[in-house]
C-alpha cells in the first residue's frame, strides 16, 4: 500500500480523496493555486504545496509543476480526481515516466477510449450496441429507404459534416423520407459545402443511464450498478439516482455485462463509467465511456456499500478486487444534487462571492460533500460545483422525503445557488413518478416558477420578519460591496448609525 | 418603528413594537402578536399563535431574500424616516442609471463605449466568471456616459460598471 499520495484536483473532491486517505493511513499532500491557499481541501490535507497562478492551465493543468511536487514531497502516486487532468493520457503516462502511479487508467486505454473512431471500431467487434442506423453517408435514396424500413420509424437524417441541428431532419413515416432526405441534402451543402448525410434511428425521448465499472490489474472486472442521470441542463448533469426507476433486474445485468465488455475490449483498469443512450423500452447504446472517478460516484457507493475512492488506491497499489460479481449487492436507493453557485434568477449564471453564512444539512440518510466553508471566498475562476448532497433510504420514495427535509435545512447566505431547484425537482409529480429523460429540466423550466401551492402567509412572515431583522441585526450600508470597497467613512457612518438606532431602540 | 416593505414587488406598510418581550406588529393595518429571537447571524426564530417559522436571511451585494421554509421572497425595506433611502429611491425614478456587476467576475468587453446610444436591455459589457460569460444589459434606453471598468479588469459584486443617461 502506498504511504504518500498527491491529489492534483481541488474543491470538493479533493476534500473526498483526502479523506480517503486518512481513513487508510495515507499521508495525503494537496497542491493549490493563488486563488485556494484558504481552500478547504488546503486545510484537510497533511501537505500542502503551491502550484502556480490561478488560471487552470498553470496550475492544476500544470504536469510539469505537479510531478515536480510530487517528486519533492515523496508521493509514490497521483490521484487526478475528476475534470483538469484526469482524462489526460500524457499526465498518465509523465506518472509512469516519472516513476509515479497514477491512480487510474493505464494511457493506452485513454487513448483508445478518447478517440471516437478507434473506440467504435473495437466495441463494434466486442459487440457492443451503437444506435441503429448507417456509420456512413448514404449512397442513394433506395439506401434510405432499406435502411430505414430495417430500424424502424421515426429516423434521424444527419449530415456527415454536421452540427447545431443544420441538415438535420426528423423523418416520422416512409411517405416523408424522400422530400426529408433532398431537404437534408441540400441544407447540408449549404451550411457546410459537403452534402453527405447518414441516417440513424430516432431515440424518442432518450435516457442517459451510466454503469459503474471496477477493474484490478489481474484481469478482474465487475459491474456495480447503473446511475440515471438524465436530469442535465445544457448538458450538464444535475441530479444523479441510483438505481434507475426505469431499470429492472434483468436490463441492470445485460447493461453491467456489456459495460464489463466495453472495459475488457479495451484492457481498462481501475474506475470507470460506461455511458448509455437508453429509450423508454429499455433498449439502451453505447455513447462514451468516462475514464475516471466521476462526480457521481457517492450514488453508487451508498447502494453497495463500498467505497469507491478506497478501491481505486487498493488496486493501483496491485491488490486484487476483493469481491466477486456474485458478491455485489444493491439495496436501497441513492440520490445526489450537485449544488452549484449559480443564480436562479438569472439564467443559472455562476455566482462565486463570500459564503457568510452556512448551514449544512445532517440527519438520518444524508451525506454532504463539500469543498466550502462559512467565510471562504468562491473564486471566480473554476467550476461553480460547490458540495453534493446525498440522500439515501429504503426506497425511492423515502429518499426524495429526505432530501426534500434536507434542502430545508440546507442553507448557503452571500452567494447565490441552485438549492430551489432540487425543491422543485423533487416535489414535480413526473420526477416522483420517474418519468425522466433528457429533455425533462428544460421543459420543468419552461414553466412558470410560479410555486402555485406556496401556502398563503409565508409573504406576511416575510415581511414582518425583514422588519425584525432591521430592527434585530441591521445591515450597515458598507456591507454592501465587498469590503475593499467601502470607504472608511462610509464605515464610520455605518457604525455610528447601527449605535444610533440600538440606543433609540432601547429608550423606545 | 415604521417601513415599507415590499415582498416580490408587493409593496407592505409595517409597523413594529416591543411588548412585554414581545412584538407587536401592525401589517397593512392587521394586527399579529409575535416573539422573535435571532438565533444566530442572519436566520430568526419567530413564533405566532404557537406556530413556528425558522427565516433565514440570503444576502448578497446586489439584493436581499428571505427564506420562510422552502419559499424564497425577494425583500426591499424602507425606512420612510430614512433620509438615505428617500434620496436613494429619488434618484433612482429619474436620470441616469447604474450597471451593477451582479457577481465578481473579470470584465472580457465592453460592447457600448462611452456616447454610445443604447436601447433599454442592450448589451453594455461581458464579465467573465467560472468560464461562462454574462452578457450586462442596459437598464434604460439611453446614451452611455460612463464605463467605469475597462477590459480586463476584475470587478466585484455590486461594483458600478457603467452609467447610462
Amino acid at each position: 500500500m502506498f504511504k504518500k499520495i498527491l491529489i492534483a484536483n481541488r474543491g470538493e473532491i479533493a476534500v473526498r480523496v483526502i479523506r480517503a486517505c486518512r481513513e487508510l493511513g495515507i499521508t495525503s499532500v494537496a497542491v493549490y493555486s493563488d486563488v485556494d491557499r484558504a481552500s478547504l481541501h488546503v486545510r484537510k490535507a497533511d501537505e500542502a504545496y503551491y502550484i502556480g497562478p490561478a488560471a487552470a492551465s498553470e496550475s492544476y493543468l500544470n504536469i510539469a509543476e505537479i510531478l515536480d511536487v510530487a517528486r519533492r514531497s515523496g508521493a509514490e502516486a497521483i490521484h487526478p480526481g475528476y475534470g483538469f487532468l484526469s482524462e489526460n493520457a500524457k499526465f498518465a503516462q509523465a506518472c509512469v515516466d516519472s516513476g509515479i502511479k497514477f491512480i487510474g487508467p493505464t494511457a493506452a486505454a485513454m487513448e483508445m477510449m478518447g478517440s471516437k473512431t478507434r473506440a467504435r471500431q473495437r466495441m463494434e467487434q466486442a459487440g457492443v450496441p451503437f444506435v441503429p442506423g448507417t456509420s456512413r453517408a448514404l449512397e442513394s435514396f433506395d439506401e434510405a429507404e432499406q435502411v430505414a424500413a430495417r430500424i424502424g420509424y421515426p429516423v434521424m437524417l444527419k449530415a456527415a459534416a454536421g452540427g447545431g441541428g443544420k441538415g438535420m431532419r426528423l423523418v416520422g413515416s416512409p411517405d416523408d423520407l424522400e422530400s426529408a432526405l433532398e431537404a437534408a441534402r441540400s441544407e447540408a451543402q449549404r451550411s457546410f459545402g459537403d452534402s453527405e448525410v447518414y441516417l440513424e434511428k430516432y431515440i424518442v425521448n432518450p435516457r442517459h443511464i451510466e454503469m459503474q465499472i471496477l477493474g484490478d490489474e489481474q484481469g478482474n472486472c465487475v459491474w456495480l450498478g447503473e446511475r440515471e442521470c438524465s436530469i442535465q441542463r445544457r448538458h450538464q448533469k444535475v441530479l444523479e439516482e441510483s438505481p434507475s426507476p426505469l431499470v429492472d433486474p434483468d436490463m441492470r445485468r445485460r447493461m453491467g455485462e456489456i459495460a464489463v465488455r466495453v472495459a475488457r475490449a479495451a484492457d481498462y483498469t481501475n474506475a470507470g463509467t460506461v455511458e448509455f443512450l437508453s429509450d423508454q423500452e429499455k433498449n439502451f447504446y453505447f455513447l462514451e465511456m468516462n475514464t475516471r472517478l466521476q462526480v457521481e460516484h457517492p450514488v453508487t457507493e451508498l447502494i453497495t456499500g463500498l467505497d469507491l475512492v478506497h478501491l481505486q488506491i487498493r488496486i493501483a497499489s496491485g491488490e486484487k478486487l476483493p469481491f466477486t460479481q456474485e458478491q455485489v449487492q444493491i439495496r436501497g436507493h441513492a440520490m445526489e444534487c450537485r449544488i452549484y453557485a449559480e443564480d436562479p434568477d438569472n439564467h443559472y449564471f455562476p455566482s462565486p462571492g463570500k459564503i457568510t453564512l452556512l448551514l449544512a444539512p445532517s440527519g438520518p440518510g444524508i451525506r454532504h460533500d463539500s469543498g466550502i466553508y462559512e467565510g471562504w471566498t468562491v473564486p471566480i475562476d473554476y467550476d461553480p460545483l460547490l458540495a453534493k448532497l446525498i440522500g439515501y433510504g429504503t426506497d425511492r420514495k423515502q429518499t426524495i422525503g429526505r432530501l426534500l427535509r434536507a434542502l430545508n435545512e440546507y442553507f448557503v447566505g452571500g452567494i447565490k445557488t441552485n438549492l430551489s431547484l432540487f425543491r422543485r425537482i423533487l416535489n414535480d409529480p413526473d420526477f416522483q413518478a420517474g418519468n425522466l429523460d433528457t429533455g425533462y429540466l428544460d421543459r420543468l423550466l419552461a414553466l412558470s416558477a410560479g410555486t402555485a401551492s406556496a401556502p398563503a402567509g409565508g409573504s406576511e412572515i416575510a415581511a414582518v420578519a425583514a422588519g425584525l431583522f432591521a430592527v434585530l441585526e441591521p445591515i450597515a450600508p458598507s456591507s454592501h460591496g465587498t469590503s475593499s470597497h467601502g470607504g472608511g467613512d462610509r464605515n464610520g457612518t455605518s457604525s455610528w448609525k447601527r449605535t444610533a438606532r440600538a440606543e433609540g431602540l432601547r429608550s423606545g | 418603528m415604521t417601513y415599507e416593505v415590499t415582498i416580490d414587488g408587493k409593496s407592505h406598510r409595517l409597523e413594529l413594537e416591543r411588548a412585554d418581550g414581545l412584538w407587536q406588529c401592525r401589517l397593512d393595518g392587521r394586527q399579529i402578536r409575535l416573539d422573535a429571537v435571532l438565533t444566530r447571524r442572519d436566520v430568526l426564530s419567530v413564533l405566532i399563535d404557537g406556530k413556528a417559522y425558522e427565516v433565514k436571511r440570503e444576502r448578497t451585494p446586489t439584493d436581499m431574500h428571505l427564506w420562510v421554509g422552502a419559499e424564497r421572497f425577494a425583500v426591499e425595506l424602507r425606512d420612510p424616516r430614512s433620509l438615505r433611502s428617500r434620496k436613494g429611491s429619488a434618484a433612482d425614478e429619474r436620470g441616469a442609471k447604474k450597471l451593477v456587476a451582479p457577481m465578481p467576475g473579470r470584465v472580457v468587453r465592453v460592447l457600448a463605449p462611452a456616447q454610445t446610444e443604447v436601447e433599454a436591455g442592450q448589451g453594455v459589457m461581458v464579465v467573465e466568471a467560472m468560464k461562462m460569460q454574462n452578457e450586462l444589459k442596459s437598464p434604460k434606453k439611453g446614451v452611455v456616459q460612463k464605463v467605469l471598468a475597462a477590459e480586463g479588469a476584475a470587478v466585484n459584486a455590486g461594483d458600478v460598471l457603467a452609467i447610462v443617461e
